[in-house]
């Protein structure tokens, strides 16, 4: 990953945050959502802080990804709303939102034959107009994202002949590209090794605490959540169970109501962030 | 810039140009040869009295018109549709459009004596739309949803289903049988001036708002998700599209009938040559189909001369042999 973000951002995106000004830009309040009858997630209230990356974990089908995506009004909700800045988000112009939210999907696919420039440079789509399509502002963003996401030296290979964590990193740049104050990311580290997974979640974090930008990404590591959120939001059966700082849940009897886990709780002896270790060793009987 | 997308434009612009001598070729050959030269003179310095010059001004050049841009319509409304679908075998011919406006217009031609050609147009739309809309909801009724397999497949049910149909009237009706029967093979040699002029602002609308959703196209193609994250308005997006697709398709059918796989080749011809980014696929369509459609008419109109072939002829016989490779390598 590149070593720096610039702090060139527009001046409208200069954060409160950094001043230590904490007034969540998204809210979520009462919100049911799900697809097709089917309600996945139950009256969930969640509020998501500038300068903070906030990391919502679960077992699958717990419906974080449900919360993400309605969120990013990809779903609209059956109850309850989202608030970007105090406004019902999904009455929102989605040009707008799209200025100050980014979306990174689950697993997405690319289109073949895109270069990974092609596909970075569609995050400047919410800043263009059909008249004004490409700007020296637009080139800039595209290129300080690819350097932060540490994929411009591929910059003109076509997406299929990358490694899935190559055109990951790619995805992850297209989202900054975007240049928004919020990011929401789904399983940011997916297809990426060890290293590759730390590097975004160094990238990441960066972002939110140099830029002020509110960051919330769904992953499916409780380690790498643990590591790098500085809040945890534990959710199960569509219902937010626990949410606060990584040291307070994550602890043996939330894992375990949130998990069903057994586990033993360490300390990284370097952050002091815990570690969780599931006991694997032969079952003993209760 | 990538490599592709720095030459793009170019290549683009060449390719257009590419349609001028094949125009010139196009309007000098025919039951007989006429020179180059002759050509050229029939438009610097037009004799209404010279033979060879109202020849050229009053037929050759009109169906060489017609050729360049029923190719470009049909090879633009191919590209949105499989951009928008993200089907690599999404074609009004495969998708039941063409089927469905030659149908409508064979009906009002047959049973409502509806001759006059400012119709044609929008008889040829009304009925395209319901093809569309007919495979649509088939395909979306199939277990599994509207993927490209079972789009295709209500597509060659629909399309075989309505072509029965049209075969069946055509057959009670033996004036219009004799009407329409070149047109129906899709043929540029029953082309109408009149049905031209009425179906121009059917084509201009439709390359106008297909080039204006180019850019959109490409952002959808990144998948819905993604599509939203940066502000596309998918539905609304969808639904013009579809406006675009219906006119284009509609206009060519009405000046030449169902041409089918025009708009399945050339847009992969294009993606081949210019890249991904719709904002170069749509304008190379609109080139390659253009240029595609001149030269595949000079070969329907010399392959087994002095007998004529019709161009939807010749483009089935090119276009099938590739549809059979894109299912091989990209289904």
């Amino acid at each position: 990953m590149g070593d720096f973000i610039e702090a060139r951002r527009p001046a409208s995106a200069m954060p409160a945050g950094v001043a230590g000004n904490r007034t969540p830009r998204l809210r979520v309040r009462g919100l049911s959502a799900g697809y097709g009858g089917r309600t996945v997630l139950h009256d969930v209230d969640f509020d998501a802080a500038p300068g903070r990356v906030t990391v919502l974990v679960g077992p699958n089908g717990c419906g974080k990804s449900t919360l993400l995506k309605a969120m990013a009004r990809v779903l609209r909700p059956s109850a309850g709303e989202v608030l970007l800045d105090g406004a019902s988000l999904h009455d929102l112009p989605t040009r707008r939102v799209a200025r100050a939210l980014a979306l990174l999907p689950q697993g997405p696919t690319p289109p073949e034959g895109l270069t990974a420039r092609e596909l970075v440079a569609q995050g400047r789509f919410p800043h263009q107009t059909l008249f004004r399509q490409w700007s020296a502002e637009d080139a800039r963003a595209v290129d300080e994202a690819m350097r932060a996401a540490d994929v411009a030296k591929f910059a003109d290979r076509p997406i299929a002949a990358l490694s899935g964590g190559e055109r990951q990193r790619c995805w992850i740049a297209m989202v900054l590209a975007q240049e928004t104050e919020l990011l929401l990311l789904d399983e940011p580290t997916t297809f990426l090794d060890l290293k590759g997974q730390i590097d975004v979640m160094r990238l990441l974090r960066r972002i939110a605490r140099t830029e002020g930008r509110t960051l919330v990404a769904v992953l499916h590591e409780l380690n790498l959540a643990a590591a790098f959120a500085d809040e945890i939001v534990m959710m199960r059966d569509g219902r937010v169970r626990a949410a606060g700082a990584p040291e307070d849940v994550m602890t043996p009897p939330v894992l375990h109501d949130v998990f069903g886990l057994d586990a033993q709780m360490l300390r990284d002896p370097e952050t002091g962030r815990p570690i969780c270790v599931p006991r694997t060793g032969p079952e003993t009987p209760a | 810039m990538t490599r592709t997308g720095a030459r793009a434009p170019i290549g683009v612009a060449l390719v257009f140009a590419a349609m001028l001598p094949a125009f010139a070729l196009h309007v000098s050959i025919g039951a007989t040869a006429i020179p180059l030269a002759t050509v050229a003179e029939a438009f610097a310095a037009y004799d209404p009295t010279a033979f060879d010059h109202v020849v050229i001004r009053e037929h050759r050049a009109p169906r060489a018109l017609f050729a360049a841009t029923v190719g470009a319509a049909l090879a633009v409304a191919g590209a949105l549709m499989q951009g928008v679908t993200r089907n690599p075998l999404a074609d009004p011919g495969l998708l039941g459009l063409l089927a469905g406006a030659a149908f409508a217009v064979s009906l009002a031609v047959g049973a409502f004596d509806l001759l006059d050609p400012a119709w044609t147009p929008a008889v040829a739309a009304g009925g395209a739309l319901a093809g569309a809309a007919l495979v649509g909801s088939i395909a979306a009724a199939a277990p599994g949803g509207a993927t490209p397999i079972t789009l295709i497949l209500a597509g060659a049910a629909v399309t075989a289903f309505l072509g029965a149909l049209t075969t069946l009237a055509l057959l009670l009706d033996e004036a219009t049988f004799q009407a329409l029967r070149v047109w129906l093979t899709g043929s540029l040699s029953a082309g109408d001036r009149d049905v031209f002029l009425r179906a121009l602002p059917w084509f201009g609308a439709g390359f106008v708002v297909a080039f204006a959703l180019a850019r959109q196209v490409t952002a959808l193609a990144l998948g819905e998700e993604a599509a939203i994250g940066v502000g596309v308005q998918v539905l609304r997006l969808r639904a013009f599209t579809l406006l675009a697709v219906v006119a284009l398709t509609a206009a060519a059918v009405a000046v030449a009938g169902p041409v089918g796989f025009v708009g399945l080749v050339v847009p992969h011809a294009a993606r081949l040559l210019f890249g991904s980014d719709y904002r170069r696929i749509v304008p190379g369509s609109a080139a390659l189909g253009g240029l595609g459609l001149l030269l595949i008419d000079v070969a329907a109109r010399r392959a087994l001369a002095p007998i004529e072939i019709s161009t939807g002829i010749v483009t089935a016989l090119i276009g099938a042999p590739v549809f059979v490779w894109l299912i091989r390598a990209r289904l």
